[in-house]
């Protein structure tokens, strides 16, 4: 996209980018005065009627999620935003809060009207120092400029924003973890049903939207329902149950590429374009052997599923759990996949909350079965196991409460789907990788 | 009423039946394994052992399964509902979920107290597979032996069902216990210094599905298979937490609750559940005793231990004295005494004549009642989910309901301590039956000066000393009988062990003192008192069955006495 059209990182570079004044004068906030002067419902249509999903992984479309909370609920109604962003490879929610806090601020208030949330949290992960202070600045701003508080710009709304610091976990990430440790329990995800729109943070109603998705809230009223719907892939006429993959997505790529970054792109671009045309291209001019597509979670591709558009239904048809958090992490052809396999697998087993045992006790056997296979000792036989345990655990089997579970087990999957041959040769030929012993210190 | 199908049978339940589909399974009779669920606790779904086919039968007949599995913990029983336990996907995740909760699991039942009673063990036989596929070393963690003064915790035994944790902090309201750490580290823990030890705390043991937490009381004294269990009521206050006395060899080793909707739930407190130990104390009375004065010889006297002697002795002795003057025969009776008991030692004394003074004992009250859950001050909360009642003893109600038949105008106990103390009683009868301590110094002086003192108690104490008669009785364990409770439920006591002294328990003492013919039986005995006392009517069938049976008409004197007490 040319710098013009960007919309998500159109203010990034800015010298002024952090502060109200600067977001002023790029006519920031006027949309949120538009919106005052709409009911909440006709707030919530828009959103819903252009089509935006989640970006925080599952795709959700967002303004129908804001249609399942209680009609006529006396309040309160919370708005929870994500900002635990702890998929590996993924880092846009970041960049958004550092450099755009207002328009982050933006997405929250035009939601909170849409939903009638009167409180949002911004749930953010620990390790987002600057993204703290930058945010806690921002929101100080706007409340010196009464953009925040009671009765904003002399109307009946009302609506306070806080960051919420988390305490470093992966599964906060999870929207029911997240609620709990926003309650200051221990981040154990809930049972579903009751859905957090019915019962969520202090058992009220509750919103839970991605950062990335709040600003392109911000971005859909400030230009309207056919620019979004101008940019990414429409639904596919074929499939009923497509809702489509518009607007703009920040897509990123790291790994063994030339360039990683992030960048605004139309949802669709092929992860070949990312790597090529944005990310310059696999290092050391080698071959990219797999791509994760959005997030460790969301399972490999293999070079030659490159030319799979990364929008909401691409990644599924090629085995793929998702677009997940559109973090492409790019590996190249002398890496091993079975250390990559088993860094994964290190990392679900280290995350996973212990809730549910079969993704508790799952990951960590997945992990040593890994371990014993790098160190020489594993058999053939090992890698049937590998997949019978992956495949046990997850929602869409049924065996645990929360989708992480599925993430833990995804890249199992598709590893042993996809690159069994060269497991079973690294088993046969007895390798080894370096120093797996130390490895596996701190692994706790 | 609504119907569901379960493995293809048909159940139905009641409108107002709120089960979930573990429970209805239940009734159906099909065993859905579970260990994080259990009735009195909320609902976490997170052990995934009762995973089933869930799906829907729609108005046409035809049935649309739901794709995945789901815990059937949450999954209310609903019409039309099917459930199938038994399909290959189902037993497949059964199976899948045990290996993984036997992954690192020590595998010691050879030294573990769960061992023939671990759901672990029988469910793994059930639902399991025989052999593990784990190659590595399974992970050992610490045992915690600080976790409480009553509990263990083998760590590496814990299967992470989280109800001791959701125990301490929906029932006690204390929150002792937590999970710390992630993953498969998860442990149960305390916060250092604040033990779990609170009063109700040996529930987290009954509560552990497997051999994680232990009580240090019954730590390693025996193995479950070899105890036998009878079902009875804990005689520690008025509450009468149903519960089962576990035995073997005439020795008891523990108290376990049971559960009981109309007494107390599932639960018992700590109090109950270890203050048994009376019952097996070094001073016991194992022998009746007569001390006989001898004026003419040397000033010692010299005793008799013959039942049949010390027997007919009372029977005439008071006899004698209720022709000359039977307002000075007093009986006091104790509220550990069973109904039977009381029934059978009023009816004989009221035939001798009915002047003959009956009272109920002190009432033991300890501060007032304890109710859970707690918050963080100590301050109850509602709605109460257990409580620990200030009258310690079980079977007041009873008792005066039969005293009340007998003697129309209620005797005061102070009125005979007062007549004692005046010398104005030439016999007395007092029953003990509790733990030690009932009777004040200053009323065992008084009743001391009673020319005839029959004492017929568990324990030697000041009053067995200073009686002419000790009649050894038989504690809650030994004998068979009704207690009722706060509430007006009259629930059956089964013996679990055989009385110490030669046989005989309260009953069978009673029976031949006045000479009534036939054995003791309790079935029986029931029958004649609610033949005899109105309040008794719906026990007539003289069988309580599991839970026992509430009696109106107590009920009503139990809410009159709380308001009274309340009054003043």
């Amino acid at each position: 996209m040319a710098d013009s059209d960007l919309a998500l990182l159109a203010r990034i570079n800015k010298p002024d980018s952090q502060s109200l004044v600067g977001y002023l004068a790029d006519g920031g906030y006027e949309s949120f005065k538009k919106a005052l002067s709409m009911s909440p419902n006709e707030v919530t249509d828009l959103v819903k009627n252009s089509g935006l999903r989640g970006r925080g992984g599952a795709g959700f479309p967002c303004g129908l999620k804001w249609t399942f909370l209680p009609k006529d609920h006396p309040g309160p109604i919370y708005m929870c935003v994500n900002a635990d962003e702890s998929e590996p490879g993924t880092f846009n929610n970041r960049i958004l809060m550092e450099m755009d806090p207002h328009q982050l601020l933006g997405g929250i208030m035009l939601a909170c009207r849409g939903t009638r949330a009167t409180t949002a949290y911004i749930y953010l992960r620990y390790e987002y120092g600057r993204s703290f202070r930058t945010l806690e600045k921002a929101i100080a701003e706007c409340y010196a400029q009464g953009l925040l508080g009671k009765n904003i710009q002399g109307t009946d709304f009302s609506l306070d924003i806080y960051v919420h610091r988390g305490a470093a976990a992966y599964i906060c990430g999870e929207e029911t973890g997240l609620i709990e440790s926003l309650e200051g329990k221990r981040a154990w995800p809930r049972v579903k049903p009751p859905f957090p729109a019915i019962e969520g943070a202090f058992r009220k109603p509750t919103v839970v939207n991605n950062v990335e998705t709040l600003c392109c809230v911000k971005h859909i009223f400030d230009r309207g329902i056919s620019w979004f719907q101008s940019i990414g892939v429409p639904p596919d006429p074929n499939n009923p149950r497509d809702a489509g993959s518009y607007g703009p997505k920040l897509y990123q790529a790291s790994g063994h590429v030339n360039r990683p970054g992030c960048w605004e792109l139309p949802l669709g671009v092929t992860a070949r374009e990312l790597i090529e045309e944005q990310a310059g291209g696999v290092w050391k001019g080698r071959q990219a052997k797999a791509v994760i597509p959005g997030g460790l979670s969301t399972g490999f591709m293999t070079h030659a599923e490159l030319d799979t558009p990364l929008d909401f239904n691409g990644p599924g048809k090629v085995g793929c759990l998702g677009l997940g958090t559109a973090a492409a992490v790019i590996i190249d052809d002398q890496t091993s996949m079975v250390d990559v396999l088993y860094n994964s697998c290190r990392f679900f087993a280290h995350e996973s909350c212990g809730q549910c045992t079969p993704c508790r006790e799952g990951t960590t056997w997945m992990t040593k079965i890994l371990h014993r296979i790098r160190t020489g000792h594993g058999a053939l036989r090992d890698l049937d196991l590998l997949k019978e345990v992956a495949d046990s655990m997850g929602i869409m089997p049924g065996t645990t409460i929360c989708g992480l579970a599925d993430g833990a087990a995804w890249p199992v999957k598709n590893a042993m789907q996809k690159f069994r041959p060269e497991f079973e040769d690294y088993i046969q030929k007895k390798l080894t990788s370096q120093d797996p012993i130390r490895e596996l210190v701190g692994t706790h | 009423m609504s119907t569901l199908t379960i493995n293809g049978q048909d159940l139905t339940l009641g409108d107002d039946e709120q089960l979930n589909v573990v429970q209805a399974a239940k009734k159906a009779g099909v065993e859905i394994p579970h260990y994080c669920w259990h009735p009195s606790l909320s609902v976490v779904a997170s052990c995934r052992m009762c995973l089933v086919e869930v799906g829907e039968k729609k108005p046409d007949g035809s049935v649309a399964m739901m794709p995945k599995l789901v815990p059937a913990c949450q999954t209310p029983a609903k019409a039309n509902t099917v459930v199938v336990t038994d399909s290959d996907k189902v037993k497949q995740a059964q199976a899948a979920t045990l290996e993984y909760l036997l992954l690192n699991h020590p595998l010691d039942c050879p030294t573990c107290d769960q061992a023939g009673e671990c759901f672990l063990q029988d469910y793994s036989f059930k639902f399991g597979n025989a052999e593990t596929r784990l190659q590595e070393p399974k992970e050992i963690r610490k045992d915690k032996d600080y976790i409480g003064e009553q509990i263990t915790l083998f760590t590496d035994r814990c299967v992470m069902c989280s109800r001791c944790v959701r125990f301490t902090r929906e029932i006690s309201g204390t929150a002792e216990l937590q999970i710390v750490n992630r993953g498969t580290h998860a442990e149960i823990d305390i916060y250092p210094g604040n033990p779990c030890d609170n009063k109700l705390a040996g529930n987290v043991v009954d509560l552990c599905p497997v051999g994680a937490l232990c009580s240090k009381d019954f730590l390693y004294k025996q193995r479950v298979w070899w105890l036998k269990s009878r079902n009875s009521v804990c005689p520690g206050c008025s509450t009468g937490c149903s519960i089962h006395v576990d035995q073997n060899e005439d020795h008891i080793y523990r108290l376990k609750p049971r559960e009981n909707p109309l007494a107390q739930g599932d639960f018992m407190c700590d109090e109950g559940r270890f203050g048994f130990k009376y019952v097996q104390a070094e001073e016991r009375l194992t022998a009746p005793e007569w001390k006989k004065p001898q004026p003419e010889s040397n000033g010692s006297s010299s005793s008799v231990s013959r039942w049949s002697e010390i027997v007919n002795h009372v029977r005439e002795s008071f006899r004698l004295v209720a022709k000359k003057s039977p307002r000075s025969i007093a009986a006091v009776f104790s509220p550990w005494m069973t109904c039977e008991e009381a029934y059978l030692l009023a009816s004989w004394l009221k035939k001798l004549s009915p002047q003959v003074r009956l009272t109920l004992g002190p009432i033991p009250v300890v501060g007032e009642d304890d109710r859970y859950p707690k918050n963080w001050r100590g301050e109850p909360l509602e709605p109460t989910k257990f409580t620990i009642r200030a009258e310690k003893c079980p079977n007041r109600l009873g008792v005066a309901a039969v005293l009340s038949h007998f003697q129309s105008i209620r005797e005061d106990f102070s009125s005979i301590f007062n007549a004692a103390r005046a010398g104005e009683l030439q016999a007395a009868y007092v029953v003990g039956g509790g733990p030690p301590g009932w009777l004040s110094s200053d009323e065992v002086k008084a009743l001391a000066q009673v020319p005839l003192l029959v004492a017929q108690d568990i324990l030697r104490s000041e009053l067995t000393n200073a009686a002419q008669v000790v009649l050894p009785g038989a504690s809650f364990a030994e004998k068979e009988g009704t207690y009722v409770n706060h509430a007006g439920l009259a629930q059956m006591i089964l013996r679990s062990v055989h009385p110490v002294a030669e046989g005989y328990n309260d009953c069978r003492i009673f029976m031949e003192i006045s000479q009534r013919e036939g054995l003791f039986n309790a079935r029986v005995m029931r029958k004649e008192i609610a033949e005899q006392i109105s309040a008794f009517r719906p026990i007539a069938s003289g069988d309580l069955g599991e839970y026992g049976v509430m009696l109106p008409a107590l009920q009503g004197a139990a809410k009159q006495a709380n308001l009274s007490e309340a009054r003043q």
